[in-house]
């Protein structure tokens, strides 16, 4: 925890993974300086999911290695990696149908506070922990559904929820795999207005599809392609690169 | 159309807070039905003095049925061969008693202990696994104990099961006696208290846990839950729990049969769960009474179609009456709260 404050929040290095002869992500060099909001974009399938699998543990590399804050986690898990100050949300809604919003967000903030596994302490009685958790809520734009069953939710509200429970852990890095996906178009502007929103000292990744949105919201640009990084940059020297151009963005673009 | 609601004035919003809070305090406070349960027990005691043998396995299947829900109910994790850490208390606690150390509570906490420590070094094998692998692995032990004491019958009598059993006195003071009152009284007291404990589970961050774990096992890590952990000690209290019930039952009936390690019971215990409403608590003890009240009647009327009676109500129950007997009494009380309402 006490890499210099100039260290970047994530980095990895020559990041590999294969299943089998599939090489899915190719010598990924990568990192994310502090704050920064990073867009991740590529065609389908050039491995933009799996390496947010990779960082934020679900999948274990072939080889590299990934730092955070200055701590190698290559090998740690998932839970761990949260602990440490990085969490990720879901593509396809993975949230907890049956529970209402606080009582999920709730449940991540007595995690982060140290007390998820206490058995006897009144969960009633945690005031501070359920205050903060509305409170993630409220930001979230939550706090008016907070105590209706998840699974009764708007699809959009389940979205926003997807990151309030990331949020709940106090990330410094966060992954977000497709925040609007699903969300009709004219809705999309919303969530990202939400991202935009959340606290500087949080350095985000995430996956979008929609060009107009990434270069709207996105201060650094990485280009995947077949697995391996083409290209990265400020969004003017992306839009500005003629090889993404020709293969990725088409000739319409800006 | 748009996903965020820009209005909420102050005043609205602190209302909204207090409704936060009142999610956590609506799901400890005590329901209806855990009221009648346990005034309907106590006065069972009173006016069934010739059953009182009957009432105590009742309480005592309702405890299993209890430690049975808090890992399937709960954290949802499946198994079917509970009867394993039932089966351990019992034999302990009876194998201690034949012993020569005949006090019922350090008798009971023995068995917590054995079927605690057997359901750990079980957790730690089953932790990684879910689904169909861990009904399996559950099945398997629960079948293994099974024939390793049917055949070890120097020590638990085999087929003939294990007796002369005696019990000291409770607390010193009250001898188990013919009828069932101190048998009864005692296994009431013991199983109310591990009521409240097990409440009080289930209303803390862990208990919040388990029901994360039971509505997204994939989610919770990426939150930060060490999944693995969680699992163990769900695994060790429910295993404790089953093991005290285990323990009570060889306590008051001063016999330990080998069916306390049977197939049947794991499975029945499945069934008094999902008759009397999962994640509930008081549905697993409704659940068992029901079960077990059914059971004595309907089989004074047929023994041979017992099965089938089971077998109908299992299916009803399932088609029609989703969260069982606990979640028919909900939406009565609320059918009659809105009448009252309304009216």
């Amino acid at each position: 925890m006490n890499g210099s404050p100039a260290a970047d929040a994530l980095v990895t290095e020559e990041l590999c993974k294969h299943f089998g002869a599939l090489q899915v992500t190719n010598h990924v060099n990568f990192r994310m300086p502090r704050g920064c909001r990073h867009a991740l974009i590529g065609p389908n399938g050039s491995g933009k999911t799996t390496l947010i699998n990779l960082l934020g543990g679900a999948l274990v590399p072939t080889s590299g290695k990934i730092v955070l804050d200055g701590h190698d986690v290559t090998h740690a898990n998932a839970s761990t990696r949260v602990v440490r100050g990085l969490t990720r949300t879901f593509q396809v809604n993975a949230l907890f149908p049956n529970l209402t919003p606080i009582e999920a967000v709730t449940m991540v903030v007595c995690q982060r506070r140290g007390f998820g596994g206490s058995l006897l302490r009144s969960l009633r009685g945690s005031r501070d922990a359920i205050d903060e958790a509305y409170a993630i809520l409220e930001q979230m734009h939550l706090a008016d559904d907070c105590d209706r069953p998840t699974a009764t939710l708007a699809y959009g509200r389940q979205r926003l929820l997807e990151i309030a429970l990331a949020l709940a852990t106090k990330p410094t890095v966060l992954l977000l795999d497709e925040p609007a996906a699903g969300v009709p178009q004219q809705q999309s502007g919303e969530i990202f207005e939400v991202i935009e929103a959340l606290p500087d000292d949080i350095a985000v990744l995430f996956i979008e599809h929609d060009i107009d949105l990434v270069f709207r919201f996105a201060s650094r640009i990485t280009v995947l392609v077949a697995g391996k990084i083409l290209c990265e940059g400020t969004p003017a020297e992306i839009a500005a690169d003629p090889e993404v151009r020709r293969i990725y963005l088409g000739d319409s673009v800006v | 159309m748009t996903i965020i609601e820009r209005s909420a004035s102050p005043a609205a919003a602190s209302a909204a807070s207090a409704r936060a809070h009142r999610v956590f305090a609506r799901s400890s406070r005590w329901r209806w039905e855990e009221i009648a349960f346990w005034i309907l027990a106590a006065a069972s005691i009173v006016a069934f003095p010739t059953h009182l043998v009957l009432i105590a396995q009742v309480l005592i299947t309702g405890l299993f049925a209890l430690s049975f829900d808090l890992l399937v109910g709960y954290a949802g994790i499946p198994s079917l061969g509970h009867a394993a850490f039932f089966g351990l208390g019992a034999y302990t606690a009876g194998l201690l008693a034949r012993a020569g150390w005949g006090e019922p509570i350090s008798g009971l906490l023995a068995a917590a202990l054995v079927a605690g420590i057997f359901g750990l070094l079980l957790s730690v094998v089953v932790s990684r696994l879910t689904g169909i692998a861990l009904i399996m692995i559950t099945l398997g032990v629960g079948l293994l104990l099974y024939e390793a004491a049917h055949s070890a019958r120097d020590l638990t009598g085999g087929d003939d099961g294990l007796s002369g059993i005696t019990m000291w006195p409770v607390l010193g003071q009250f001898p188990f006696d013919f009828y069932g009152r101190t048998a009864v009284i005692y296994t009431f007291v013991v199983v109310f208290l591990l009521y409240l404990v097990a409440r009080r589970i289930v209303n803390s961050p862990f208990g919040l846990e388990l029901k994360g774990i039971r509505e997204n096992v994939r989610r919770v890590p990426a939150i930060g839950v060490p999944l693995r952990y969680r699992y163990m000690v769900a695994f060790t209290v429910s295993a404790a729990l089953a093991g005290v019930a285990g323990g009570l039952l060889a306590q008051i009936t001063q016999t330990v049969a080998l069916s306390v390690l049977s197939f049947d019971r794991s499975a029945s215990v499945l069934i008094m769960v999902m008759i009397g409403g999962m994640g509930t608590l008081i549905g697993a003890l409704a659940g068992a009474a029901a079960y077990m009240v059914a059971q004595d009647r309907l089989s004074d009327l047929n023994p041979v179609y017992w099965n089938f009676w089971v077998g109908l109500l299992l299916v009803l129950f399932v088609l029609f009456a989703r969260g069982g007997l606990i979640g028919g009494a909900d939406r009565f009380i609320a059918w009659i709260k809105s009448r009252r309402g309304g009216a």
